[in-house]
């Protein structure tokens, strides 16, 4: 087990940057997700992590000890691919055991045939096979040991994987979207194996995806990437309810945040098409910006008023438990999307016109250039001075 | 009310089946019929051209292998294995079946393994790619014939590159081509030469299909040095590229015959005799068409049992990607 700590890591590809000054601490034992995009470069700084590509600047750190520059072998790690990268020509059995005979077996020990005869090399053979069908019955794989790969499928492969990482006790797992190739159903089960597999391992696990519900479900932690910039480290909870800047609020939520471009009238108030909304905080009359809700923000409500938004729905989607409302608001481009309980807003149908409230604690406030501006003190303190030079 | 609806169909769809064995020709018979005639019309020139070039030729020459025609004659008659029993016992023939076993052992091993090793060079670094494939690739598409003509010229005893190289080396020189005991091994190495590029752009397709990935996965558990990530990796996916280099090589040593006509002629003596020029001279110099049909006939067991095994252990090494 091992901490990690990755200092202002840039890396370019000719003359596309990828990474660009990343500094993030992995506490020991920790599930650490990196979520993002594709080509937003979550995967190359794994493959920093993990030393199979090298960074432009920068430092990584594993255990306490500097490891640019050190190979992957020798960086206590194990790393899971998302096309699981099975020595196809080998069975399972010879897929787990190839790190531990990489690591305990000499050149001359590994020969074929040869190799057998030579001085504890039987022995080490023989607690290699014990350790590997171990590991294989801990996965449930114990009886698929003689199987080739090819011969495997999609969910039994992954747990092979698995198990090829897990067989050395590494201090760090390293996964690469490693669900990526399940079936949808299947995820969600593996979802739970690999939560269930920290829980019972305790090692440090760094678990890049594109995929905000194994994001959300698997970690302690998330670190958002967008563009090769780190954007927000919190846990998922905090990365949803309480999100960094615009582009962190958007990511994270399906449906899709609301985002509506407003005024402020005067100091608390401010004009969301039509209505007029009451927010609890100090910026100055006339400054332009967006306002975020998220889709469960909004509630019904029987009759327009002060801070209730009115608008004719354009679309509803149900998904069982609940509906999604697509409202056409006077002055937005873009449709409103409330998530509703279904039981209270069955007989919604396109067409209709429809009040909706907001739940003003739940609003978040972004400037046009899409920094978050907090309430109360936090505004005060941290966003004044953009915010003058907005108003200005 | 759905439940006449439901019947109503029943009824109709059972008609239909009652009405089916009136026709002569079920819908689904008619149409397979076409799809075999469309099968057929579509493979029949491929097949006219099969039997024309192929295969009837192989029956004559296994026919006229059992006879005793003279090339030209007008008349023969049959002496069943009479051809076969004289080609065993001819000393030269058997000469030729150990040079052309000879030639094979050298020309195989040496062009599949000087084949991978320029392959894996080439894929190892990244400059001038195309520049080393094009060059190592250049003697397989030269016509022999004319390169041998330089062969030749470096191989000559006295004004030879060779032998002033190996001789301002202070290495023992050579009649190359004229000493029994240096002609096969010289020129396996033109064949080496001469098939390498072959061997080469096979093995470069085959390891261009190996997934990074694996390479990755290898680094990661610790088999890092070149070696390991050779033993484990690319050799074992090669598998399939490298049984089929062994057999074509094999086969097109098994049928060099240019090199041996133009710069041996089968001597010093017979040795660098091979089949393919005994049987050249058999039929078109000594006229001796039976006799040389019995050779063909040898070579092609050989040629068809080379590819049987390659079929066979073909089907057996194919992995997932």
């Amino acid at each position: 087990m091992a901490s990690v700590s990755i200092q202002c890591i840039s890396k370019d590809y000719g003359q596309t940057p990828v990474l660009r000054s990343v500094s993030l601490s992995i506490a020991d034992g920790e599930f650490l997700t990196l979520l993002g995009p594709s080509g937003c470069g979550k995967s190359t700084l794994l493959r920093i992590l993990a030393g199979l590509e090298v960074q432009d600047v920068g430092s990584i750190s594993i255990g306490g000890r500097v490891v640019d520059g050190v190979r992957p072998k020798r960086r206590d790690i194990a790393m899971v691919f998302q096309s699981y990268a099975l020595y196809p020509h080998m069975s399972v059995a010879a897929n787990m055991a190839l790190p531990l005979r990489m690591y305990r077996l000499s050149a001359f020990q590994r020969l074929p045939f040869l190799g057998r005869l030579l001085r504890g090399a039987a022995q080490i053979t023989a607690d290699i096979d014990m350790e590997v069908s171990r590991t294989a019955n801990s996965l449930g794989i114990g009886h698929l040991l003689s199987r080739k790969p090819g011969q495997l499928s999609g969910g039994q492969r992954q747990r092979v994987a698995v198990g090829r990482a897990m067989v050395r006790h590494p201090a760090v797992f390293l996964l690469d979207e490693p669900l990526s190739n399940l079936d949808a159903k299947l995820r969600v089960q593996m979802r739970a194996e690999i939560k269930e597999l920290h829980r019972r391992l305790g090692g440090t696990f760094v678990y890049v995806t594109h995929d905000q519900a194994e994001a959300m479900t698997l970690s302690d932690r998330v670190a958002v990437m967008l563009d090769g910039e780190l954007l927000q480290v919190a846990p998922p909870q905090g990365i949803y309810s309480d999100p960094a800047n615009r582009r962190v609020a958007e990511f994270i939520g399906s449906p899709k945040i609301n985002m509506i471009d407003v005024v402020v009238r005067e100091r608390g108030l401010i004009d969301v098409a039509g209505a007029t909304l009451a927010i609890d905080s100090d910026i100055p009359t006339g400054t332009p910006l967006s306002l975020g809700i998220r889709p469960e923000a909004l509630c019904l409500a029987d009759h327009p008023g002060q801070g209730i938004l009115t608008g004719s729905v354009r679309m509803v989607e149900h998904m069982g438990s609940d509906l999604f409302v697509h409202l056409d608001l006077a002055g937005a481009d873009q449709p409103l999307i409330a998530r509703l309980l279904a039981e209270r807003a069955s007989r919604i149908a396109p067409g209709q016109r429809l009040h909706l409230g907001v739940r003003a604690d739940r609003v978040l406030l972004f400037t046009r250039d899409g920094q978050r501006l907090r309430r109360e003190a936090d505004l005060v303190c941290r966003c004044v001075t953009p915010l003058r030079e907005v108003a200005g | 009310m759905s439940e006449p609806l439901v019947f109503t169909k029943a009824r109709t769809g059972s008609s239909v089946i009652r009405r089916a064995p009136l026709l002569a020709v079920s819908p689904a018979r008619r149409q397979a019929l076409a799809m075999t005639l469309a099968g057929l019309g579509l493979a029949g020139p491929a097949i006219v051209f099969l039997l024309g070039l192929f295969l009837l030729p192989a029956v004559a020459v296994i026919f006229v292998a059992l006879t005793d025609w003279q090339f030209g004659a007008v008349s023969f008659s049959f002496v069943g294995l009479d051809n076969y029993r004289e080609l065993f016992a001819d000393a030269t023939f058997r000469v030729s079946l150990v040079n052309t076993a000879v030639y094979v052992l050298i020309v195989v091993p040496g062009t599949t393994l000087t084949g991978l090793a320029i392959a894996l060079l080439i894929e190892s670094g990244n400059s001038c790619r195309s520049f080393y494939r094009a060059i190592h690739f250049l003697p397989f598409m030269a016509t022999i014939t004319t390169m041998a003509i330089v062969w030749e010229a470096l191989l000559h005893p006295t004004m030879g590159l060779v032998n002033q190289l190996f001789a301002a080396a202070g290495l023992p020189t050579a009649n190359w081509l004229r000493n029994e005991n240096t002609v096969l091994p010289v020129l396996g190495l033109i064949g080496i030469w001469q098939n390498l590029g072959y061997a080469m752009v096979l093995f470069l397709a085959g390891l261009k299909r190996i997934p990074q990935d694996l390479y990755d996965a290898a680094d990661v558990d610790g088999a890092d040095l070149w070696i390991d990530r050779l033993r484990t990796i690319t050799l074992p996916l090669l598998g399939p590229v490298s049984v089929f280099v062994v057999i074509v090589v094999s086969l097109k040593a098994l049928e060099s015959f240019d090199a041996v006509k133009v710069l041996t002629q089968g001597g010093p003596g017979h040795a660098s005799e091979v089949l393919l020029y005994t049987l050249y001279r058999e039929s078109f110099e000594y006229l001796r068409a039976g006799y040389g049909a019995a050779i063909a006939v040898v070579l092609l067991g050989l040629v068809v049992s080379l590819t049987l095994i390659n079929t066979l252990i073909m089907d057996r090494k194919v992995h997932y990607q």
